[in-house]
């Protein structure tokens, strides 16, 4: 074949050249920078300025945190080890982490009990995040876990949180017996068959004070995280069902009842938060029958469930409207009455879009129970502003107090927020 | 059984509620006669016009201690709306500064405006008011620090004092025909939009581009800098300065209203970011690829195309962040400014004992300005609905 063209084709190459690796400047790390980072003169300006931006932040933060003291006995002794060096004074976190977890009157002595029910909060909580990793037997566990966190935090006689879980335990019994007749039949027999064995049962814990009683604790004596983790876990479980029923009496066709519960709604989402403490703090007490004493904590949560309901009714009544309506319409024509449709159709899938809504309802929620602080309930903010700020061996030491603070905060956050969008993806049923 | 037959149940259902509604509310409303009673109160309001007896440190208008509840009550009012006007403005710029810079292909900025959003959204609002307010007090200055020769501090431009005790700024004092100078600078303003509008219908009608600019730019300046000349330079500025221990005259900015507004405004900035961010990229590639193909320059497609779709997704979630905004500065307490949750529901309060009236006229105050900032909004949210054919 070449030797027809070999005059006139001075050379021809016949084998194919090895792969050359692509030019320096448009390979590898340098091609990165050039594209990610300087492309452009705009480009190079933002990246000049934010590398500027985090070299002073981490030049003051980093010899903050290198030197700082973890050992010492007040600020004094503190600055005496630092000498005017730049250093963070960590030495009060490790003096008075227990006051910041625990508040400043739990006694100390049975520190182990609170500890002890967060670590079981983790195992009750676990098979309700990954139902698929854990076994479902597990859901036992987490049903029987408010009453022994009870037991655990408040102490006092077994009695008290066994009657309440057997009225709870009777009340479904007699509920799953009567639901086959109608659902209105279920329900208020279960409600009237719970009340009336935790009326009989209060003769019971009456009489037996002592029953296997761990020392007492009064609700005003729990501060610190301990109390914001209660608040937050406490609220927003009440909170779901009042929100599930508020969603849908605001999607009723029967006006008063939706009347009241838009009412309701819309006066909760219009005041702050705060007010509604002011109310359990100073006004509620007026509209309860003379005599009756609830604690600060009661009221608390009480208004703060209500401020949550409302949210999450919201979020809720958003995800009633985005089902398209031929699931309502497949319903009544599988002949199903309204708790069934509901129940086994339309809140399943509701409850599924809101879940990412939801979550964040709970973790504005958990933010927000900082704001007890404000009625001198001593929760982690009010630890630190007040207690320990106030003592005259860490007063002044706010940096590493508040970071503190903001750290536990934001650890638990952000998880929840991660945990919502990884199980986004896991319920996402549709092919993309 | 009415239960049972459809065509009453729903009547049986409400009457039932009714009653339990009516029963709750006769209920409560018993306690509360019954205790009122006990305690030898009754429900009144002419606290209002006795004497507080109290000082406010950051007054907007005419206050003293001599001065009535009401009026406290007012000062409140026009502190909560100066913190929450001024952080709606600050958090909106942030926030779609950093929504914007969060979606920028330089991978640095992206990463820190990611940092950004997700350390302030995750710590409470109230931290972030403390961390501020004592980064405040505790690393500016006190004033005489910039007292003497050998002064540690001085002011910005002789005009700007950073103190411990707040910011003293420059304060503008209206002399005769000062007001006219302002009016006049109002109007220009009104001419400006006026002729961008003409300028708009101009184009749509006959196809003609009108350069705005610095027709604009002109309109802004001249008329008012005429009047302000011709007038005699009514408005003067009164300047801070050292006088005593303190500073005197300007204006002073508390240190606690500038801790609210940062922290409000950083806080919300971050929600703001991500509301901006699903905007943006709810917007399909589809349009911008379509404006393209229609010969469309970069910026014009961002501008008539991507911009106006992603707004309609933007501002309903924007507005209810000026709603979080003016429910949060309720947090003022924490820090001391004193706006209507620390007079009416804090000081005059406790003060007069009156906490059903207080908390009451307090929740009426916040219920006002959400009911009516989410009217307006429905009224928004029609006016651009998608009108399909």
């Amino acid at each position: 074949m070449s030797d027809t063209h070999a005059q006139s084709v001075a050379f021809m190459r016949d084998t194919m050249l090895p792969e050359a690796p692509p030019p320096e400047s448009e390979a590898g790390v340098v091609r990165w920078i050039r594209s990610n980072l300087f492309s452009g003169w705009f480009n190079t300006i933002l990246t000049i300025t934010s590398l500027y931006c985090l070299y002073l932040f981490l030049a003051a933060v980093g010899p903050w945190l290198v030197n700082g003291v973890w050992d010492a006995a007040d600020i004094r002794e503190c600055r005496e080890k630092l000498q005017g060096a730049t250093g963070g004074c960590f030495a009060v976190i490790a003096e008075r982490w227990p006051q910041m977890i625990f508040g400043f009157k739990y006694p100390s002595e049975i520190y182990w009990r609170p500890a002890v029910a967060f670590i079981l909060l983790l195992v009750a909580i676990a098979p309700v995040l990954f139902s698929k990793v854990f076994p479902a037997r597990m859901l036992y566990f987490s049903a029987l876990y408010p009453f022994l966190a009870y037991y655990l935090i408040w102490g006092g006689t077994i009695l008290i949180p066994v009657i309440a879980l057997l009225g709870f335990a009777v009340g479904y019994f007699v509920y799953a017996r009567q639901v086959y007749r109608s659902f209105a039949v279920g329900l208020f027999g279960g409600i009237a068959a719970a009340v009336a064995t935790w009326f009989i049962g209060g003769f019971i814990t009456a009489a037996l004070p002592e029953f296997l009683a761990l020392r007492e604790v009064a609700s005003r004596d729990i501060g610190g995280f301990m109390l914001n983790l209660i608040l937050g876990t406490v609220c927003v479980s009440l909170s779901l069902p009042l929100g599930i029923l508020l969603a849908l009496g605001r999607q009723s066709e029967m006006p008063v009842v939706k009347g009241i519960c838009v009412v309701f709604i819309e006066f909760i989402r219009g005041v702050p938060l705060i007010t509604l403490l002011f109310v359990a703090n100073v006004v509620l007490a007026y509209f309860l029958p003379p005599g009756t004493n609830f604690d600060l904590i009661v009221r608390v949560i009480i208004m703060i469930t209500m401020f949550a309901s409302a949210y999450i009714a919201e979020v809720i009544r958003g995800g009633l409207a985005a089902l398209p309506k031929g699931q309502y319409e497949a319903a009544n024509a599988l002949g199903l009455d309204y708790p069934q449709a509901m129940r086994l159709i339309i809140l399943p899938q509701a409850l599924k879009i809101s879940i990412p809504g939801i979550v964040n309802v709970a973790v504005g929620l958990f933010k927000d129970t900082t704001l007890v602080s404000i009625i001198s309930m001593f929760d982690l903010v009010g630890m630190v502003r007040g207690p320990i700020l106030s003592s005259s061996d860490w007063n002044g030491v706010y940096w590493e107090l508040f970071g503190f603070a903001g750290l536990l905060f934001f650890v638990v956050c952000y998880g929840i927020s991660q945990y919502s969008q990884w199980l986004e993806r896991q319920l996402r049923t549709d092919h993309r | 059984m009415l239960l049972s037959d459809t065509r009453y149940r729903s009547y049986t259902f409400q009457f039932i509620a009714l009653l339990c509604l009516i029963a709750a509310v006769a209920f409560l409303a018993r306690n509360l006669m019954n205790n009122l009673e006990a305690a030898g109160l009754n429900i009144s309001y002419s606290f209002l016009n006795s004497a507080s007896g109290y000082d406010i440190n950051q007054r907007p208008i005419a206050y003293d201690s001599q001065s009535t509840h009401l009026r406290a009550a007012i000062v409140g009012i026009l502190n909560t709306l100066i913190v929450a006007v001024l952080a709606c403005v600050t958090a909106t710029f942030l926030g779609v500064a950093a929504g914007v810079l969060r979606l920028s292909n330089n991978w640095i900025v992206a990463r820190l405006m990611a940092i950004y959003v997700e350390a302030f959204r995750n710590i409470p609002v109230l931290i972030w008011i403390l961390i501020i307010f004592s980064i405040l007090t505790m690393s500016l200055p006190a004033p005489n620090a910039f007292r003497g020769d050998d002064a540690t501090s001085s002011m910005l431009f002789r005009a700007f004092a950073f103190t411990n005790r707040g910011i003293y700024t420059p304060l503008p004092i209206m002399g005769p025909g000062g007001w006219l100078v302002a009016g006049v600078f109002v109007a220009s303003l009104i001419g400006i939009w006026l002729f961008r509008k003409w300028a708009t219908k101009k184009l749509f009608d006959e196809g003609r581009m009108i350069a705005t600019f610095w027709p604009s730019v002109a309109l802004f300046f001249i008329p008012a800098l005429i009047a302000f000349f011709v007038l005699g330079m009514p408005i003067t500025l009164d300047y801070p300065a050292l006088k005593g221990f303190n500073f005197q005259g300007g204006l002073q900015i508390r240190g606690s209203l500038i801790a609210l507004w940062l922290a409000l405004s950083v806080y919300t900035g971050a929600f703001i970011a991500e509301n901006v961010r699903a905007g943006i990229q709810a917007v399909s590639v589809g349009q911008s690829e379509a404006a393209a193909s229609l010969g469309l320059r970069p910026r014009r497609i961002m501008n008539l195309v991507v911009l106006p779709q992603a707004l309609r997704v933007i501002i309903p979630p924007l507005v209810s962040q000026y709603l979080n905004i003016t429910k949060n500065s309720s947090l003022a307490i924490a820090v001391g400014y004193m706006d209507i949750t620390g007079t009416l529901g804090g000081i005059t309060l406790n003060q007069t004992g009156r906490a059903i009236e207080c908390v009451l006229l307090l929740m009426a105050f916040y219920l006002v300005i959400s009911l009516s900032i989410s009217t307006v909004m429905n009224l928004y949210n029609n006016a651009i609905k998608l009108r399909e054919r």
